[in-house]
């Protein structure tokens, strides 16, 4: 554990777990509570965050910069399905006036 | 030692023996498939001219046939474990006749049907069904392992159902063909378990192989093993060929197309299971407990099935149960190792039989489709060619000198007048019961005055060329056919004894004592030619007295029989004991089985399958309720499931 930087030690590996949890809760309960479908959004990218979060964490603490790849993937893959999903509710505003994903379940048996 | 056959080096030959059964195949193929299409004249030309070359292709290999025989392999079939079995064919002097009786027989018979079918809707398929019976057979004597002779079993075993219940809109011909087809599938089970036992025993079912091992084992004469082997084999050929008790299929088997009852009888199936036999004639010379088996059903089965042919009014039935009496002559004569004679006799019977079953053809088709012998009668003058080669054909079969059927007969029953006296005498009463039923039905059928009705007077006509053209050949052939085996009395050569000679070599290293001929005195051999034909003679003039002089004419159907006549003349009921003993027990326990076991509860369990697949299916569509935030609430249980699963907290 000696190469890793004075500056990130001050800090102990816990709080970043406690943190990323913390995040990715919020997010799992905003996808499961919220009704406007950008909101949800929004929430999964607080879910992809605290995992991020947790890899980059676990990367420096072990110097290993193996997850700092993984990080990046994420986040492309997260910009790329924004870009779809986003183009999609627009679309969905545009034809009912609304989000609200509750309103949509117009796909049913 | 018969040399082991070789491989044959050249090429040529194995292509000539590739087109031999590929020929008639081919000819399947383009009757099969264009039986509608194609004009009756091609659908013809085509069935006859492609067996045509593969006799005339036969005949090729027979004369440049150099005395060893050669193998040919043309591709390997199965290959498991150290199980081969090549598709390859085997030339020696045995195939080589069967080739030249099946192709050249079989030719003749596809000619005559030419003429014989040609109202019939069904031309093409009739043709395609023919060169599919041809090309089973050919590989069934071709082969040169059992496997193979199993598949043109099979195959011949299929046309003749599809041939007997040609015309399958009759419901009585199409239960004829399931007869057919069903008793030689048991009589096909011993065959096969018999092939297995071979197999296990001398871990090959090619035949070079089995029989060079057969004659090098020690101990194997009459052993348990061999017996058994043998004895299965029999049994199939008993289904094939027709003996007891397996033979009411063939007397049913009339029911087909006559040049389809002339091909089976004459030529094909039917001697399957002497080829067979003959074969295996190393396996059998060293079993000669089954040897007593076979000479013993062989006697019975002629000596019962001339007495049946005695009473039959119809013209096709008597020479049916005239085929079962002679094929058990045959195999008599395969009972007491007369292995030459048995084939002398097929060959000789394979002209005279297709001859009177086609003459048989002729007057049918004269009579507008009458069969009865009692309603025909003073056909002599109307159906002239006819007449003359039904004769001829008779007067071979009834062993009349010197037509074919006398050298064979004459020398199949001197060779069992070496084994046994009393089986002699009882081959002479059954010679005597076959010349006076086919006199019976010769007279019958053409002397006396005229019986059918006005209508059938005026339509009565001497058949087509196609038709009386193969009654002629067959006739030629039925006279002098028996000139190939002269017995040695007369000083001159037995061609076929020293022709097939090399086929029995393993046989007489495997057991000598069996091929010690008994030599007969001359005087002997005269005496019993003279008491055989004397004895036909005699039944000749009998017939003649009865049937001619005295101008009896078979009893109507509801007239009341003396007891004995009327057991022979409903076959000693044996298709009711069968059909009480067999058909019936089955047939009770099918219906309940499908009743109690199929109803009950295979049926209730297969359906209960697909209504919870459905219901199923019913109630989870309703989970699709279309509400985004259910689904993303059973996408994070499901994920949440899903780790806690791979946590494994158990």
């Amino acid at each position: 554990m000696d190469q890793i930087p004075e500056v990130i030690r001050t800090i102990p590996l816990n709080y970043y777990l406690f943190f990323s949890t913390a995040l990715f809760v919020i997010g799992v309960t905003g996808v499961l509570t919220r009704r406007n479908a950008i909101v949800i959004f929004m929430c999964i990218e607080l879910m992809l965050n605290a995992v991020n979060l947790l890899l980059t964490a676990f990367s420096a603490y072990r110097s290993d910069a193996n997850a700092q790849v993984f990080v990046f993937f994420i986040m492309a893959v997260a910009a790329a399905e924004v870009c779809v999903g986003l183009a999609i509710i627009v679309m969905i505003y545009r034809n009912i006036r609304s989000t609200d994903i509750n309103i949509l379940n117009n796909l049913k048996w | 030692m018969q040399e082991v056959a070789m491989p044959a080096n050249n090429p040529e030959m194995a292509l000539i023996c590739l087109l031999i059964p590929l020929l008639p195949f081919i000819g399947f193929l383009i009757n099969g498939l264009g039986n509608r299409k194609l004009p009756v004249g091609l659908a013809g030309f085509i069935g006859s001219a492609t067996v045509f070359t593969s006799f005339l292709l036969s005949l090729y290999l027979f004369f440049s046939f150099n005395g060893q025989p050669y193998l040919t392999d043309i591709f390997n079939w199965v290959s498991v474990g150290n199980l081969q079995i090549p598709i390859s064919f085997q030339i020696d002097q045995l195939s080589l006749i069967m080739l030249l009786l099946v192709t050249g027989v079989g030719f003749v018979i596809h000619v005559y049907s030419v003429g014989y079918m040609h109202h019939d809707e069904n031309f093409g398929k009739f043709f395609a069904f023919l060169n599919l019976f041809i090309f089973s057979m050919l590989l069934l004597v071709m082969g040169s392992n059992y496997v193979l002779m199993f598949f043109g079993w099979e195959g011949v075993g299929l046309c003749s159902y599809l041939l007997i219940g040609f015309w399958n809109k009759n419901q009585n011909y199409n239960n004829a063909a399931k007869k057919a087809f069903i008793m030689n599938r048991i009589g096909d089970l011993g065959f096969l378990l018999g092939i297995f036992l071979i197999f296990n025993t001398f871990e090959s079912v090619s035949y070079a192989e089995v029989f060079s091992k057969a004659t090098q084992m020690p101990n194997l004469l009459n052993a348990p093993v061999i017996v058994t082997i043998t004895l299965l084999l029999f049994v199939g050929a008993m289904g094939k060929s027709a003996q007891l008790p397996l033979y009411t299929w063939l007397p049913d088997a009339m029911a087909g197309p006559t040049p389809v009852s002339a091909l089976i009888h004459a030529a094909t199936m039917v001697t399957a299971g002497i080829y067979m036999v003959l074969r295996s004639n190393v396996l059998y010379s060293l079993a000669p407990d089954t040897l007593h088996v076979i000479a013993i059903i062989g006697l019975i089965t002629a000596v019962f099935a001339a007495t049946i042919g005695l009473a039959q009014n119809d013209i096709k039935k008597v020479l049916a149960y005239s085929t079962v009496s002679q094929l058990g002559y045959m195999f008599l004569a395969l009972g007491v190792t007369a292995y030459t004679s048995s084939m002398f006799h097929v060959l000789t019977h394979a002209f005279f039989k297709a001859l009177l079953f086609l003459g048989a053809g002729s007057v049918i088709h004269a009579m507008s489709g009458e069969q009865d012998i009692r309603m025909m009668g003073g056909l002599r003058k109307k159906l002239p060619i006819t007449f003359l080669t039904f004769l001829i054909g008779t007067l071979a079969i009834s062993g009349i000198p010197p037509f074919a059927g006398f050298f064979s007969k004459d020398e199949l029953l001197a060779h069992v007048w070496e084994h046994s006296k009393i089986m002699w005498a009882f081959g002479v009463f059954a010679s005597f019961m076959t010349a006076f039923y086919m006199f019976r039905l010769l007279y019958l059928t053409f002397f006396g005055s005229f019986r059918g009705t006005e209508e059938q007077r005026h339509h009565l006509h001497e058949s087509p060329a196609s038709m009386t053209l193969p009654l002629i050949i067959l006739a030629i052939l039925s006279t002098i056919g028996g000139f190939m085996g002269i017995p040695a009395v007369f000083g001159a050569h037995h061609y076929l004894a020293d022709f097939l000679s090399p086929v029995f070599n393993n046989a007489r290293i495997a057991n000598p004592s069996m091929f010690e001929a008994a030599e007969l005195s001359h005087s002997t051999e005269y005496i019993l030619m003279a008491i055989s034909v004397g004895v036909a003679v005699l039944a000749i003039i009998v017939a003649y007295v009865t049937y001619v002089k005295k101008r009896t004419v078979p009893a109507d159907e509801d007239t009341r029989l003396s007891p004995l006549h009327n057991l022979i003349y409903h076959k000693y009921y044996i298709d009711e004991i069968y059909n009480a003993l067999i058909v019936r027990p089955i047939m009770w326990l099918s219906t309940n089985v499908y009743r109690f076991v199929e109803q009950s509860i295979i049926d209730p369990v297969v359906n209960g399958f697909g209504k919870t697949v459905l219901g199923g299916g019913r109630s989870l569509r309703l989970l699709q309720t279309g509400d985004i935030g259910f689904y993303i609430f059973a996408m994070v249980l499901s994920i949440a499931l899903i780790i806690l699963l791979n946590f494994r907290f158990w």
